[in-house]
């Protein structure tokens, strides 16, 4: 290299090192490798050369194009990417800044639970059936077998409503699901396997008892259905519902007026603790029985055609154990930071394939 | 119904253990609801001897005693003033807890002299008030024995719920013989020898209302002794939570619970006339044995004398005739009531007695021979004197019949396959007489005092039912309904947990839909609505009437006649109003998050309907980055969309009205509607005058969803979808307008213009302010191009311009800004 290629080029060097911005390196590319740059000049002054002296030299000049051409590009990628540097530092944010408000709302504990009992008594062949929560006084009574003066009637501490019509018994509020058993007999012949939910009202209120809750009913009327079936169904619904496989459940003979035999269910669970499914104490937890031979002829239905079960049971009841909720009032409340507590994630709803 | 283990062992002969015991109890039927041992606290204290009492040297009221207790001689400081030497006590050893303190007992120096050990009073023992002194035993008491078990305290009282088909469970006998049935022993047999007559009753009974009473026995005493009950007696009593008060009336009280036969002495000497008449209230009033005093109507049994009524039948005697320790001479009562009317009297009077309990529930009708034979001499041995023949009136009711079980109905109905000769002999030792058997069944005799059995009630058939249809089923339930009762027993005897468990048969593998489309539509929303933010909200169903009045029609129809409570009597015509509430309950606690909804039913004149109600009272959270803003109709609005949206309805295809119920604020509220008449929705801020009443702050915003309004998605395929190749364009324009003018008109102008090309129309802007003429508002909309076949050109997109504010223009009088 001449002595003038190496100059230009250690004077290109040390303009590019001192260029700070791309603006200055912009300018010393200009004034190097521009129209009227310096290493141009040296390009179209090599058409004045002799042929043999141009070839030497027009490979020493375009040697030192292409080097100083990549220094620029080298010194521009570095400008740029101290820049980048520089602009990101600048919009640094505080990370630890709360995230923009999205809450998401809960569903309600006893919303919840009807929605596992549905997935559960579905798996096993159950449809949901509905009825309204103002009844006449046969449906609530008089078809399940449970007369005027019946001392069950005492038991249910009922709220009336005027007559709908003068001379008619008063209508009633349902005190139990139980009358939607006759109207799912009454609508269509059997087999039938229908589960009934919702509100129900008593006369009651205390810690223990509010003047409206849940109940959970169900009916399986067909040809050959056994108490040991009545016992299989609730067994596999206890244990799907509590996740429990082997959670002990015992029957115990009793009385309803709407089914024969009758029996209470219990579940095995530790009266201290409240740890349901283990302890060697029994928590009573629903009713159940055949349905009374009354009751299916009350309804249209030959009680030497068709038998089955019918069981009830609370569903605040069965929410309370299974999470450990001890007190019935506040569900009735709406006090948002009980419902914070005790809610359900709307985005996992209850499926029986994500485990209920 | 209170038992103790003593009184049970009167008439079962068993072995078994208490808790197997109560585990039987509980499994066939009859609910152990508690068992109660008096005699456990006290088990560590002995019988002692006090040997010597000298009087404390350092404590003027304390003696230093020595005492027995059957375990070596020992040393005890007592405070008591009647501890003397040679009184037999009763001792408490070092580590035994007194019951009346919960205090552990140990050995120390009082004064300086030991004392290992303490005497005790009744109180100290929970066995009274007295605390004048340590308890004297007789002479005779044991040293070194129990002291509970010497004092009859170790006798635990078992109390179980008696299901309202049992009345035979409401004697102690009863119990015994369910017990023996179930395997735990031999009831013992139970006949009294008939007392002779010594003279001829003086009084006699004459029925007047065979309906109320078919049969009554009476008897006659004379030259009693009333005097307190001996202690066997007294003690049972007690045990069972009754307070002794005079041999005959303890002992009418006993044969209540033993026998579940409510008997009743009149003192015979303040009775008027020769007759005692079983007949219909006449208005008169009656002072009764609890103090009350009733007035006795036509529909109440009373048993009367020439002069008043005396008792009301069956359920409570009368206060003026009744025995006390003056009473020499007695009527005895033992009868039978019909069932229904004595329920209906006690509870149109709300009396609840033991004797109630058991006519209401049935008394076994042939047992009142042999129950006034047994009362009579007790009466005899307790108060001396001497009987009279036994009168009677009316008959002993036909009570006999039969229950027939085929033996594959065990199995077939109750899933069990038990051996006919068990279910025989379970069925026997009940009391059922076999009176028929072959290969296939057995007919028996039901014991009398099983009336739940057989009774052959009527049914109640639905209304309207076809004769032949209402024939066929009534046939049936004659058929079965004895049968069912009788497996009930044979398998309640042997505890339901030996029926093998059998999971349903014939499910499908892949089980329809559970949720019918009503309860799925109500899931949906709820999970629409959470997604919000709001909380899920399940309240009562009424509220105060007034209250209720502020969200919509309150007809008397729905109004409770038996409220709970005065300020929870009305259905509620919306759960709004619930929510209303629960947000004013919110804010007066100082709580941010009141954001609630609720999905249930709203009562009208007309029904039920299921209503999605949701509230957003206060603002939106403080936010560094976006400030806080009062939630108006447009967030109610929104809920409501999403919620619509979630159950398949587009926007598009819904119409808004600013017209909704006077509960909201009459400004700033529409409707949702689908079609002329169907409203699907109201929405908006509350009425500044229902948010003052509930002291709610305003602004609140809120909706109501009408679930049964909602029409159900149709199942279709969808359509291909629309994916052009091109670019959308977008154009903005500007109009000023009349104010009154709503924003749809324009929004639904400029859709229509050029449905061919016109993708979208967005509303980006509305300015209202000082800069624009009086009256006058300005919208800004952006319009989305959606070209096809081929870009368009600059003319086509101007031409296409001109048509939308030209619809615009046309539609609503605007002027392009």
């Amino acid at each position: 290299m001449t002595d003038d290629l190496a100059t230009l080029a250690a004077a290109t060097a040390r303009e590019l090192a001192e260029a700070r911005d791309l603006r200055t390196l912009e300018e010393v590319r200009v004034a190097v490798l521009g129209k009227s740059g310096r290493l141009t000049a040296l390009l179209k002054a090599l058409g004045g050369l002799p042929p043999e002296a141009r070839r030497a030299r027009g490979a020493a000049v375009n040697a030192l194009k292409e080097q100083l051409t990549a220094a620029i590009e080298a010194r521009r990628a570095a400008l740029e990417e101290a820049a980048l540097a520089a602009r990101l530092g600048a919009e640094r944010v505080d990370v630890t800044l709360p995230a923009r408000p999205s809450a998401l709302g809960l569903i309600h504990p006893i919303s919840r639970t009807i929605e596992e009992i549905a997935a559960i008594f579905g798996a096993m062949g159950f449809a949901l059936a509905e009825g309204p929560d103002i009844e006449s006084d046969w449906h609530n009574f008089g078809a399940l077998n449970i007369p005027a003066h019946h001392p069950a009637r005492a038991d249910h501490d009922t709220f009336y409503l005027p007559a709908s019509a003068p001379g008619q018994p008063p209508r009633v509020l349902r005190t139990h699901t139980s009358p939607v058993q006759v109207r799912t007999m009454l609508a269509a012949p059997p087999p039938i396997r229908v589960i009934a939910m919702g509100r129900t009202y008593r006369a009651d209120h205390d810690a223990t008892h509010s003047p409206m809750f849940h109940q959970c009913e169900g009916l399986a009327l067909d040809r050959a259905l056994t108490l040991g079936h009545l016992k299989g169904c609730l067994i596999d619904f206890l244990r799907a519902y509590f996740a429990l496989p082997t959670l002990p459940v015992r029957f115990r003979a009793s009385y309803f007026p709407f089914t024969e035999p009758s029996m209470e269910v219990d579940i095995g669970w530790d009266r201290r603790s409240g740890e349901i499914g283990q302890g060697g104490d029994w928590l009573e937890i629903l009713g159940s029985g055949m349905v009374h031979p009354k009751v299916l002829a009350n309804a249209g239905i030959d009680p030497r055609e068709w038998q089955g079960f019918a069981f009830g049971m609370g569903i605040e009841r069965i929410t309370m154990l299974k999470h450990g909720i001890n007190d019935l009032r506040p569900f009735f409340e709406s006090d948002p930071r009980w419902l914070r507590h005790y809610g359900f994630s709307p985005l996992a709803p209850a499926l029986l394939h994500e485990r209920v | 119904m209170k038992f103790s283990l003593s009184w049970l062992r009167d008439h079962l002969e068993t072995a078994a253990p208490l808790a197997r015991l109560t585990a039987t109890l509980s499994a066939i039927g009859l609910e152990v609801e508690g068992v109660a041992d008096p005699g456990a606290a006290l088990a560590p204290f002995r019988i002692a001897q006090v040997i010597a009492a000298e009087p404390h040297p350092d404590a003027d009221r304390l003696r230093a005693c020595r005492v027995d207790a059957g375990a070596g001689v020992v040393s005890v400081v007592c405070g008591a003033p009647n501890a003397r030497a040679g009184m037999k006590a009763v001792f408490a050893p070092p580590g035994s807890v007194i019951p009346a303190t919960g205090m552990v007992l140990k050995t120390g120096k009082i004064r300086g002299v030991e004392s290992a050990g303490m005497l005790l009073s009744a109180r100290e023992m929970g066995l009274g008030e007295d605390h004048s002194g340590i308890v004297e035993l007789p002479e005779s008491a044991p040293v070194g024995e129990s002291y509970a078990r010497w004092a009859g305290l170790d006798d635990p009282v078992i109390e179980i719920a008696v299901t309202p088909n049992r009345g035979d469970a409401l004697a102690v006998r009863g119990i015994a013989r369910d017990l023996a049935a179930a395997g735990l022993g031999t009831l013992k047999p139970f006949t009294p020898a008939p007392v002779p007559a010594a003279f001829a009753s003086p009084r006699h009974w004459r029925i007047a209302w065979p309906e109320a009473c078919p049969y009554v026995l009476g008897r006659s005493f004379r030259g009693l002794c009333n005097r307190p009950s001996p202690d066997w007696l007294a003690r049972r009593l007690r045990a069972i939570g009754l307070r002794p008060i005079n041999a005959l009336v303890d002992i009418t009280n006993f044969f209540t619970f033993d026998l579940g036969r409510p008997l009743h002495v009149f003192d015979a000497n303040k009775l008027t006339g020769a007759s005692l008449v079983l007949r219909r209230g006449a208005g008169e009033r009656l002072s009764a044995l609890n103090g009350r005093e009733y007035v006795l109507g036509p529909e109440d049994c009373v048993i009367a004398d020439d002069r008043a009524a005396l008792s009301l039948a069956g359920i409570m005697g009368g206060a003026e005739t009744g025995c006390d320790a003056a009473t020499t001479e007695v009527f005895l009562e033992c009868a039978i009531f019909d069932p229904v009317r004595i329920a209906q009297t006690g509870r149109r009077l709300q009396i609840h007695s033991d004797a109630r309990a058991r006519f209401e529930r049935g008394v076994d009708p042939a047992l009142l021979p042999e129950a006034i034979a047994a009362a009579s001499r007790m009466v005899l041995e307790l108060c001396g004197g001497e009987a009279s023949e036994v009168v009677a009136a009316g008959a002993e009711p036909a009570w006999r019949r039969s229950a027939s079980l085929r033996f594959s109905r065990l199995e077939q109905l109750g899933g069990l396959a038990l051996p006919p000769d068990e279910a025989v002999a379970r069925l026997t030792r009940l009391g059922f007489a076999l009176e028929a058997r072959d290969l296939d069944a057995a007919r028996f005799a039901v014991p009398s005092w099983r009336n739940d059995i057989a009774a052959g009630q009527k049914l109640d058939l639905a209304p309207g039912m076809e004769a032949a249809r209402a024939r066929a089923v009534a046939e049936g339930a004659a058929r079965i309904e004895p049968e069912v009762e009788l497996i009930e027993e044979v398998l309640r005897l042997g505890g339901l947990d030996a029926i093998p468990a059998v999971s349903l048969p014939n499910a499908p593998p892949v089980p329809a839909p559970s949720f019918s489309p009503a309860a799925t539509r109500a899931a949906r929303a709820a999970r629409a609505l959470a997604a919000r933010g709001l909380l899920e909200c399940v309240s009562f169903s009424f509220l105060a009437h007034e209250q209720a009045g502020f969200f919509g029609p309150i007809p008397e129809s729905l109004r409770l006649q038996n409220p709970i409570a005065a300020d929870l009597d009305q259905l509620r015509p919306t759960p709004l109003a619930a929510l209303v509430q629960a947000a004013a309950r919110a804010e007066a606690r100082g709580l941010l998050e009141r954001g609630f909804f609720e999905i249930g039913p709203g009562f009208t004149a007309a029904g039920e309907r299921p209503i999605a109600a949701a509230l957003r009272a206060g603002a939106s959270p403080r936010h560094w980055a976006e400030p806080a803003r009062a939630w108006d109709a447009f967030d109610a609005k929104a809920d409501a969309l999403a919620l619509l949206a979630a159950l398949g309805i587009a926007p598009e295809s819904l119409t808004v009205t600013a017209e909704a119920p006077g509960h909201y604020h009459p400004g700033r509220s529409g409707a949702l509607r689908q079609g002329p008449k169907t409203v699907l929705a109201t929405f908006g801020e509350l009425h500044p005058r229902l948010c003052a009443a509930f002291e709610l702050s305003p602004p609140v915003a809120a909706c109501e969803v009408f679930l049964d309004a909602i029409p159900e998605p149709r199942r279709r395929r969808r359509a291909a979808p629309d994916l052009p190749a091109l670019q959308p364009l977008r154009r903005d324009f500007a109009f000023l307008l009349d104010a009154e003018i709503p924003a749809e008109a324009v929004l639904r102008a400029a859709r229509g213009a050029e449905r061919a090309l016109i993708a979208g129309v967005t509303l980006f802007d509305l300015y209202g302010g000082e800069k624009l003429p009086p009256g006058k508002k300005s919208l800004a909309i952006e319009v989305t191009l959606q070209p096809r076949a081929q870009a368009l050109t600059d003319a086509e997109i101007e031409a296409v311009s001109a048509r939308v504010i030209a619809a615009v223009v046309q539609a609503t009088g605007a002027n392009l800004r």
